[in-house]
């Protein structure tokens, strides 16, 4: 089979089969990828998750632009990044063209009202499963606390800050604090 | 005009979600109340709806805010511009920057984002929680059973944890709470 049909169907499947995104689709990544197809070894998988953690955007497309390139180049990344892609956009393009219409059910209206407060326990699980991860030092414990407070005041006074200035603000103040420290350890040696 | 609205939009969600989905999702509520391209309630509901179908969260919301505001265009826009950045940072690094993540500022300033994010998040879960356990903000009226029923599916989503291997898949609890939103306001 060609090998960028090949990239381009493994990815489909895992992108029609992984709910819940994220770190669910990187185990069904490795079965297929490292186990099944050998497109990549166990340590560059490690690798690329190491990566998507420090890059922006879902885990799972990075995932596949790293294998897809590795492959075939950016033909590859390509194809495995569309694959990916393509059976959730058709899934919710279908959904969005009836959703209107369903919410005009009154179970199904009722459903949602029960559903919208779940969305909410959900995003305080994934905050709360993140700072067990995160490291307890000073420094990133401040930021945290401070970012939390700022996005709070913003969400409930309805306040016209964007959370990407927010994060612009940490990523300056982590910068300073460290060109700080590297300037003082300087002067201390000499 | 909305299809590039709808681009730069998703280009920012992409280019600044950190932290996986539920990084994305205060991004996302930022720039979609922002635009004023849907209503908090409906966001909430295609939240709930991107975590029950399969694919990457960001990119089932990006595609259902798209195709909400310009039809199959805009949801074609939306996802492209909302996958593009991580597709393009991965390409760099693979071949020109192998050492990019290793530098000490790169290290330094994904220091700040990383705990940033996660207050964000934080916030972004409390306050909704906040949001539907009151009536309305304005006159801080709180809404009894919506309040009962956010402790009780916390309880259970939080404890079942303890008591089985796993605890509850977040799709089980959206689908536990379907059904009591169906037996406590329907009946």
């Amino acid at each position: 089979m060609n090998i960028l049909f090949d990239l381009f169907l493994t990815f489909a499947k895992i992108g029609l089969f992984t709910f819940g995104g994220g770190y669910a689709m990187i185990a069904l990544i490795e079965n297929s990828c490292v186990e099944k197809k050998q497109w990549i070894t166990h340590d560059e998988m490690m690798n690329v998750t190491v990566i998507a953690e420090s890059t922006p955007g879902p885990i799972a497309i990075n995932c596949a632009t790293f294998v897809g390139y590795k492959q075939k180049g950016l033909a590859g990344a390509a194809a495995a990044t569309v694959g990916m892609v393509l059976p959730s956009f058709c899934i919710i393009f279908f959904i969005s063209m009836f959703l209107d219409n369903f919410l005009e059910i009154a179970w199904i209206a009722h459903a949602f009202m029960g559903i919208r407060l779940a969305v909410g326990i959900l995003i305080l699980d994934a905050a709360i499963k993140m700072i067990r991860k995160m490291q307890k030092k000073a420094v990133p414990l401040a930021i945290m606390c401070c970012a939390f407070i700022a996005m709070l005041l913003i969400d409930l006074f309805a306040l016209r800050v964007s959370s990407i200035a927010l994060m612009l603000i940490a990523a300056v103040i982590s910068l300073s604090i460290f060109l700080m420290k590297r300037n003082a350890g300087k002067e201390g040696a000499a | 005009m909305i299809c590039i609205d709808l681009f730069i939009g998703f280009l920012k969600v992409g280019l600044f979600a950190f932290g996986g989905a539920y990084g994305a999702i205060p991004l996302i509520r930022d720039v979609v109340l922002s635009y004023g391209w849907i209503e908090d309630e409906m966001l909430t509901y295609m939240i709930a709806v991107s975590e029950s179908t399969p694919g990457p969260i960001m990119v089932n919301l990006a595609t259902y805010v798209g195709s909400s505001q310009a039809g199959f265009a805009g949801a074609l826009i939306a996802t492209t511009a909302v996958v593009l950045p991580s597709f393009i940072i991965i390409l760099l690094i693979m071949v020109l920057l192998k050492k990019l993540l290793k530098n000490p500022y790169v290290q330094a300033v994904l220091r700040g984002l990383k705990p940033c994010m996660i207050g964000i998040i934080l916030a972004t879960g409390i306050f909704m929680i906040i949001q539907h356990s009151a009536g309305s903000f304005g006159a801080f009226s709180i809404n009894t059973t919506a309040v009962l029923m956010t402790v009780v599916l916390a309880a259970i989503y939080f404890g079942s944890g303890k008591v089985l291997k796993n605890g509850i898949s977040p799709i089980g609890l959206i689908g536990i709470s379907a059904l009591a939103g169906i037996i406590v306001y329907g009946l």
